[in-house]
């Protein structure tokens, strides 16, 4: 059907750039056979490239979550009700050190798929696992200290300063949980079957959302941990 | 034939990405160097905020922590997720919708919240405005 169009407007109609799929089929039918490889590989890159648009676009949605979840925090922060005020509740040291292991763990899960670019199974799953344990840590510390403030009297049930503070912090913790739980799947994934084109968008993907929750984190160490405490 | 000529006159722009994208080693990926570069920064981009309010120093940190916080920010988008300015791209476009709304529902909150504490009846709030 390509074919025809192309033929009868010599070729110019197939080609503006909102034909792209006819100008492919055109092109499948007007080159040498050895050349129909070539297409397949770039029509599996385009299929790669549209799940990861798809799920760039899920990011920007939730991104819209922790701002709605950022504004309910900016507004009540100064809410105490006479309990614990920011100053005295938080522990900047240890803070840093939560904000330490997550940005290392984003810059392994980067090395992790850049060995799978290299193709190299070992390099990729060493990396995850790295990322892994980072991540775990960084979850660790933050239960931690959860565990901690509400023992101290400063539960989400405290204040409104409080509800907004545990409900911002622990959503991105639950997304770094989650992340985390799709990198032992697609650990197990990778281990099994190797470097499949799904499981190498899935990475992708995977990657993109480690390095999110990493810029998610920026935001909350910065409104909440270094205004609360300056 | 001439329909073949045209035919791959109209592709070059886009066969010529391909080989490009294949040379940077997977050009969606990045490189070792960017991720360390982006690295490097960012923990540039991290200390310094917190030595300053760990320090007390108490010149202007406001504004640097919003100021080091955006830079921070825009060093994880182009040195971790790779979006660059320069290539356009529907990731940029969503971004940088999303960057707007944020601004809309973070500033527009923070603004109405605040005028409505300024209009309330005394004595209605216990804690006073921080």
């Amino acid at each position: 059907m390509a074919i025809g169009i192309t033929s009868a407007h010599g070729g110019a109609l197939a080609f503006k750039p909102g034909y792209a799929d006819n100008a492919a089929d055109a092109l499948r039918d007007l080159r040498p056979g050895s050349e129909t490889t070539d297409f397949e590989l770039e029509h599996h890159h385009d299929a790669a490239g549209t799940a990861q648009l798809g799920f760039w676009v899920y990011l920007m949605s939730d991104c819209l979550l922790f701002a709605g979840l950022f504004a309910t925090y900016s507004v009540l922060h100064a809410r105490t009700a006479g309990g614990p005020a920011p100053q005295g509740l938080f522990n900047l040291p240890y803070v840093l050190t939560e904000t330490a292991f997550l940005l290392v763990s984003s810059f392994t899960c980067g090395l992790a798929t850049l060995a799978m670019g290299r193709r190299s199974r070992g390099a990729t799953l060493g990396w995850l696992a790295v990322t892994f344990l980072l991540g775990l840590t960084f979850v660790g510390m933050e239960v931690h200290e959860f565990a901690h403030m509400v023992a101290d009297g400063a539960g989400p049930d405290r204040s409104a300063f409080l509800s907004s503070f545990f409900t911002l912090v622990a959503t991105h913790g639950l997304h770094v949980t989650c992340g985390l739980i799709w990198m032992g799947i697609m650990m197990v994934l990778v281990v099994k079957k190797g470097f499949t084109p799904s499981t190498e968008s899935r990475l992708a993907c995977l990657s993109l959302f480690w390095h999110f929750l990493d810029i998610i984190w920026v935001g909350v160490f910065s409104l909440v941990y270094l205004f609360g405490v300056s | 034939m001439s329909v073949a000529n045209d035919a791959f006159v109209g592709r070059a722009p886009h066969g010529a990405i391909h080989p490009a994208e294949q040379g940077s080693g997977h050009g969606a990926h990045g490189t070792r160097k960017s991720y360390i570069s982006g690295f490097l920064l960012a923990i540039a981009l991290t200390v310094v905020p917190f030595g300053l309010v760990m320090t007390h120093s108490s010149v202007g940190t406001p504004l640097i922590i919003t100021v080091f916080a955006l830079a921070q920010i825009g060093v994880h988008i182009v040195y971790f997720l790779h979006v660059r300015p320069e290539e356009q791209s529907w990731n940029l476009m969503a971004l940088i919708f999303t960057a707007i709304v944020v601004c809309i529902i973070l500033g527009g909150s923070v603004w109405i919240m605040h005028n409505l504490y300024l209009n309330m009846m005394p004595g209605m709030m216990q804690a006073p405005l921080g």
